[in-house]
């Protein structure tokens, strides 16, 4: 992709351009809006029904999309300036698992219409980086290859989740006609500056800026190379402190506190909790929709004139100060803040949708809102930095002065890490952890921290549905190769790619029936709506990972077919975590994406699983190598297994461990009644099936012998009947094979005696073949050990006795006399290989010395030669 | 002037010297990648076809490299890692991560030196380094992101790999191959340990230099070439062969030789070798009982001769010092009869050299007369060492032959 700005590098100024088309109450609409991005001339102008690119979590793809509206929203918290998109989605969004259904190769610059209503659309204005080409091209009609623009794009189907459909025909027609209209892209410097509003609006900005410059100067030094966002993510996490986060309590204290102060406020309040509940958001999208006027009551009107001046000054900024003010606002700041703002000429005397002034609008429009929104919020988790924190603190212990002990004690509780950054949407999840409750006075008396909180926030990513468009945040992952990996070349290679353990099968053959099992288990619980355990056991490399995989693989396609119920599916391995609390850490970061410390996860885990909310969908959780959960007060085990059985928590437990009789030998009772009775332990596999695995896996391969594939799979059933090994063996040979082929590019099959060379180096003694190269002097002390421990019948020997034994020994076979260092340095040399046990050698003499193989293998090798 | 002119030669042979010297002791102390590899080719090209195919066909792969100490375990991995880095498609690909088990004593250091390594710090920005979990969670995330055609080949070098084995639950061991198991970034783990054994180096017998002076760098390799060949030198490193195959006590052994060759003596001799060899073969206790006093000794002899009656069972002061009586009111004319107290100061100097020891800690309470003592020297070693030991009485020698010799 050519240049393109992100927001950590430059910072870019949004401005309407032109009066705004229409204004109702908290929301006016615009035609255009111009981006002005620092160090960098012209401006660009976006206009409705152009193409945009919209910032993502992906700054080399970047989201494009249709501009349908601009407009000034109110009601959002942090950005007024929105804008009511079309999205256009790219094949690499679409999920992977249904790519497949498009059933070509997609081209470079293919994009899709993304037609799936229940896509949030209304994004904040100022996520938008640029504009885009879209061309709309028939089904049939081929993208043209000379791409000299990168930035355009390609149409041709539609896309809604299930499917990609053509486009409909007049939606076609209407890009169509789009396209040859195609508006200026951008424009000079003096055409824009024509515009009245700018001018004030930036000067106001400034102010602002000022203000908040002079409140966090503690905070402006952190991390210059990320000028803008760890502040802002800090601004975010106080404004949540500051802001009462609950309505329903609020509304009981809001009436005594809202008697306090002036009848015209009160009525004020009245009006606006008429005026917003018909929610706006919950209306379907469309470029129809902005003409659907809002009713202003009658009521609000005068009252509004006389907050006009503060309304003005609610420059696109200015909006947050004072959502957190007013509750208690007090003239002489108001007064004091007009000082900073310009007063607009002329339009003084409208009626402008007036700044919303009471957090409960917000609440109220939000329960309003299609459940949809709700899963969008997956907040980012974040590792708050040490400098936010001790402000946090501070601003607490300012709070907990002003009283309020009660919200305090939950909000101590509650972890600060799970950082809000859509903080309206949040609340509807019932697995919210207590959110901080403050009552409005001593919002207003902590006005300094609050304000300082809420100026500039800027909201970043564009809300959407959770699927393709995942909020942006830092993933770590390994670079890419700058060269792409070669395919394999001849049939031995092709073999050995198939044969490796991390190639996964289409099918797993030979675990039907423990398939099965697994399948209807699960299936019915999820029919049911009801919880359960399941304990699966089985020696290592016998497919128990694998068949719950592919299991739930299958479950999720049958969601998906709306077959079964939605379900969710959480999946969690006793070896990947450092300590076996961490199990709940790691099961709500994936449950909801909050961070917590493990005692303070437990809590919300149980809670969530204990008490239910309504309309939640079921929970599939495998635990994998369940013992490595073991804890002396067997909390963890007991909690997995106790969530299951209350009847609200949907919870289906899978686990998955070694041993067979782990729940009775290392769980207490009262842990593995819980556990229940459905176990499955699965066998080691027989010959038959491990060669029908590896007859699977080289299907259509001819790299084997028939005889070569039986013997190994009788080998490896003897032994332990783990598929890993015969996979592995099998890779072995193939590269004995090619090793000893002459000609490289027509290596022969692959033959019993080349997989009998690699069973052999696979299951051979490596102690035996150590003694066999050991020195002289070590084969002759090793053979002393051995003698000494005939003569004294015991099993250990101090190395004095033997050093005597040894010295014998080398006097009979001609060996130059062993001086008692070199015998020492010897004795030290087989410990450190193992082949001896022995103590620290500081005990000298007197060390005690000890075989680690058996005499009978000592002999063996020693005799050889 | 001819005085001068042979003065000038020995300066520039005395330059020479030290520099073959140095070239010498370099190629001794440091493992070269220049040196060849002897005795392990079969495994050396194993090894670089699996990293190739590691690096360039991103198979996942798990090696384990065993063998004793000084058997050029970590020279052939950096030979390896050499040769592949000049295949041009292999260097721009991979990515490596060494640890070491002395090192990165548990997982948790070992997992941010694996971040380190890997340059994640850089996508995390500033983002400050938590608990243990969430650096594992975050290394697992990064590793997981990956896929076999995409992602850029890990090789993890995992030296002294047993010591990783005694972390808490494998952690580390468990997830580096689980990922190499599964379709995730391929990585593949070489594991050095010196636990078991591998294959076993021929002799390594050799001294060529490239040189600046031609004459004297043609007559040194003459001499090597003839030393090489000499009866008494192949003896040495027979002998030496015998009691260690490790290469760096060989390099030792040369070294300590290297060391004798002045301008007086310009070349190696076989005596040189010889000494240099008992000098590392030297018993460094009988060196020590050469250093004694005919007290110390005489009490040391005591001490054989209790160990003899009593069947290797501990003794005291108390009991030493009777022997020791015995010895000098029947037989000794040589040796003075002295005072308790000086006795047993020789005995604690005995126990300061660590020639004898105590059974159990040395107790405040205790009396030091009383303590029960264990001897660290055998008879053989004894009767060695007063071979050797200097102006020895003759009745303290017959003693220590017999302790009933006084009859």
């Amino acid at each position: 992709m050519a240049y393109r700005p992100t927001r950590l590098r430059t910072r870019q100024t949004y401005s309407w351009i032109g009066k705004p088309l229409d204004r109702k109450l908290h929301y006016q609409t615009c035609k255009e809006m111009s981006v002005k991005i620092e160090g960098r001339l012209p401006e660009i102008d976006l206009q409705v029904g152009q193409f945009v690119l919209i910032e993502g979590d992906d700054d080399e793809n970047p989201y494009v999309a249709k501009l349908v509206e601009l407009f000034e929203d109110d009601f959002e918290p942090y950005s007024k300036k929105r804008a009511r998109v079309q999205w256009f989605i790219r094949f690499c969004e679409v999920p992977v698992c249904k790519q497949h259904l498009l059933g070509r190769k997609p081209d470079a610059q293919e994009i899709f219409w993304y037609d799936y209503p229940a896509c949030n659309s209304n994004i904040n204005a100022e996520t938008i980086i640029g504009h885009v080409q879209v061309v709309a091209l028939a089904p049939d009609e081929v993208i043209p290859m000379d791409l000299k623009n990168e930035k355009t794009f390609f149409v041709k189907l539609s896309w809604n989740e299930k499917k990609f459909k053509p486009l409909p025909p007049e939606l076609f027609a209407q890009l169509d006609k789009l396209q040859e209209s195609n508006p200026r892209c951008q424009k000079s410097m003096e055409a824009k500056t024509k515009s009245t509003e700018s001018p004030s609006w930036t000067t106001a900005e400034h102010v602002v800026k000022r203000i908040e410059s002079r409140h966090s100067t503690s905070k402006s030094r952190q991390t210059p190379s990320h000028p803008v966002t760890p502040r802002a993510r800090k601004r975010l996490e106080l404004s949540n402190l500051g802001f009462p986060r609950t309505h329903n309590t609020r509304i009981s204290q809001q009436a005594s506190w809202a008697s306090l102060e002036s009848p015209g406020r009160m009525k004020w309040k009245v009006a606006f909790s008429e005026i917003t509940s018909p929610s706006k958001r919950s209306q379907p999208d469309g470029p129809q929709n902005s003409s659907a006027a809002l009713k202003t009551p009658e009521k609000a009107g005068e009252i509004q004139q006389c907050w006009a001046k503060d309304d003005k000054k609610a420059s696109p900024d200015g909006c947050m100060i004072l959502r957190t003010r007013v509750p208690a606002l007090k003239t002489t700041e108001t007064s004091e803040e007009r000082t900073f703002t310009p007063v607009r000429g002329g339009q003084k005397s409208l009626v402008v949708p007036s700044v919303i002034l009471k957090p409960e609008n917000i609440k109220k429009r939000e329960t309003k809102e299609p459940v949809q929104d709700e899963a969008t919020s997956t907040p980012r988790p974040r590792i708050r930095r040490k400098s936010s924190l001790l402000t946090l603190n501070r601003i607490r212990q300012q709070l907990r002065f002003l009283g309020n002990s009660k919200s305090d004690q939950e909000d101590e509780e509650f972890l600060p890490v799970a950082e809000i950054s859509d903080s309206d949407s949040e609340e509807e999840e019932a697995s919210t952890p207590p959110l901080p409750r403050r009552t409005p006075s001593s919002v207003s008396r902590n006005l300094r921290s609050s304000m300082k909180s809420s100026l500039q926030t800027p909201s970043k990513t564009p809300k959407k549905t959770p699927e393709p468009r995942t909020p942006r945040h830092a993933t770590p992952r390994i670079r890419s190769r700058n060269l792409a990996a070669q395919e394999p070349a001849n049939v031995l290679e092709e073999a050995r790619l198939r044969l490796h353990v991390s190639a996964v099968p289409a099918s797993l053959p030979c675990r039907e029936q423990e398939f099965q099992d697994i399948y209807n288990f699960v299936e019915s619980k999820l029919l049911d709506h009801t919880g359960g355990c399941m304990y699966i056991s089985g020696v290592p490399g016998t497919g128990k990972t694998a068949t719950v995989h592919e299991v739930i693989r299958c479950l999720q396609q049958a969601s998906q077919a709306n077959d079964v119920p939605p379900f969710q599916y959480i999946e969690v391995n006793g070896m990947k975590l450092t300590e076996p609390h961490q199990v709940y850490v790691q099961i709500l970061q994936k449950l909801t994406g909050h961070r917590a410390t493990a005692h303070h996860a437990a809590e919300l885990l149980a809670k969530r699983f204990r008490t239910r909310g309504s309309s939640q969908e079921t929970t599939v959780l495998l635990v994998d190598e369940l013992d490595l959960l073991w804890t002396q007060k067997q909390d963890v085990m007991y909690n997995l297994f106790d969530w299951p059985t209350h009847k609200e928590a949907r919870l289906v437990v899978l686990t998955i461990a070694n041993t067979m009789d782990l729940p009775e030998r290392i769980m207490m009772n009262r842990v593995s009644s819980r556990l229940g009775l459905t176990r499955m332990s699965f066998q080691p596999y027989t010959h038959s099936q491990l060669q029908q695995i590896l007859v699977s896996r080289l299907k259509h391969l001819k790299a084997f012998e028939d005889d070569a594939i039986q013997l190994v799979a009788r080998k490896v059933a003897a032994l332990s009947g783990d598929a890993r090994r015969c996979l592995d063996i099998c890779r072995r040979a193939t590269e004995i094979c090619e090793f000893s082929c002459q000609k490289p590019d027509s290596p022969g099959l692959v033959t019993t005696a080349h997989l009998l060379e690699a069973v052999e180096e696979m299951f051979s003694s490596s102690y035996i073949t150590a003694i066999k190269n050991s020195s002289v002097l070590e084969q002759s002390f090793l053979r002393a050990i051995l003698a000494e421990f005939r003569r004294s019948g015991l099993e250990e020997a101090t190395f004095q006795q033997v050093y005597t034994q040894h010295v014998a020994l080398c006097r009979m076979e001609g060996l130059p006399y062993p001086t008692m260092s070199e015998t020492m340095a010897v004795c030290s040399h087989l410990g450190s290989c193992r082949l001896l046990l022995v103590e620290p050698s500081r005990n000298d003499l007197l060390l005690r010395v000890r075989l680690n193989v058996s005499q009978d293998d000592v002999l063996y090798a020693l005799k050889e030669e | 002037m001819s005085s001068r002119k042979s003065k000038s030669n020995n300066l520039i042979q005395a330059e020479y010297l030290s520099q073959v010297q140095r070239i010498l002791r370099e190629r001794f102390c440091h493992q070269s990648p220049h040196s060849n590899l002897f005795g392990v080719q079969v495994q050396y090209k194993h090894l670089i076809e699996l990293l190739k195919r590691t690096a360039i066909h991103g198979e996942s792969n798990s090696i384990l490299i065993i063998g004793p100490r000084g058997s050029g375990k970590t020279m052939l991995i950096n030979h390896a890692l050499k040769e592949l880095m000049e295949v041009e498609e292999v260097n721009e690909n991979v990515l490596q991560v060494h640890l070491n088990g002395l090192l990165q004593i548990n997982d948790k250091i070992a997992l941010k030196e694996i971040t380190r390594q890997l340059n994640l710090e850089n996508v995390v920005g500033d983002k400050v380094f938590g608990s243990f979990a969430e650096n594992l969670s975050f290394l697992l995330e990064a590793l997981k992101k990956g896929d076999r055609t995409s992602s850029c080949p890990v090789i993890f070098i995992l030296d002294e790999f047993d010591l990783f084995a005694h972390h808490k639950n494998q952690t580390l061991l468990y997830n580096l191959f689980d990922i190499s198991q599964s379709a995730q970034t391929p990585v593949a783990v070489i594991g050095l340990t010196c636990r078991l054994y591998l294959k076993i180096f021929k002799e390594q017998l050799s001294l060529p230099a490239v040189f600046p002076g031609k004459i004297f760098a043609e007559k040194w390799n003459e001499n090597v070439q003839s030393l090489s060949e000499d009866r008494n030198v192949r003896d040495v490193l027979q002998k030496h062969f015998n009691v260690s195959k490790s290469l760096r006590s060989l390099h030792t052994l040369l070294m300590l030789a290297l060391n004798r060759v002045t301008p007086s003596h310009p070349f190696m001799t076989a005596a040189d070798l010889m000494e240099a060899n008992q000098l590392c073969s030297m018993d460094s206790k009988a060196n020590i009982v050469h250093g004694l006093s005919v007290l110390e000794i005489c009490l040391i002899i005591a001490m054989k001769h209790l160990n003899d009656i009593y069947e290797e069972e501990p003794f005291n002061f108390q009991m030493v010092y009777n022997e020791f009586q015995k010895f000098v009111q029947r037989k000794a004319h040589s040796v003075y009869n002295f005072e308790k107290p000086v006795v047993m100061k020789a005995f604690e100097h005995l126990q300061q050299l660590e020639l004898i020891r105590p059974m159990e800690r040395t107790s405040v309470t205790a009396q030091r007369e009383y303590q029960l003592m264990k001897l660290l020297l055998d008879n053989t070693q004894i009767m060695n060492a007063l071979q050797k030991y200097p102006n020895c009485p003759t009745d303290v020698r017959q003693w220590a032959t017999s302790s009933l010799s006084w009859l």
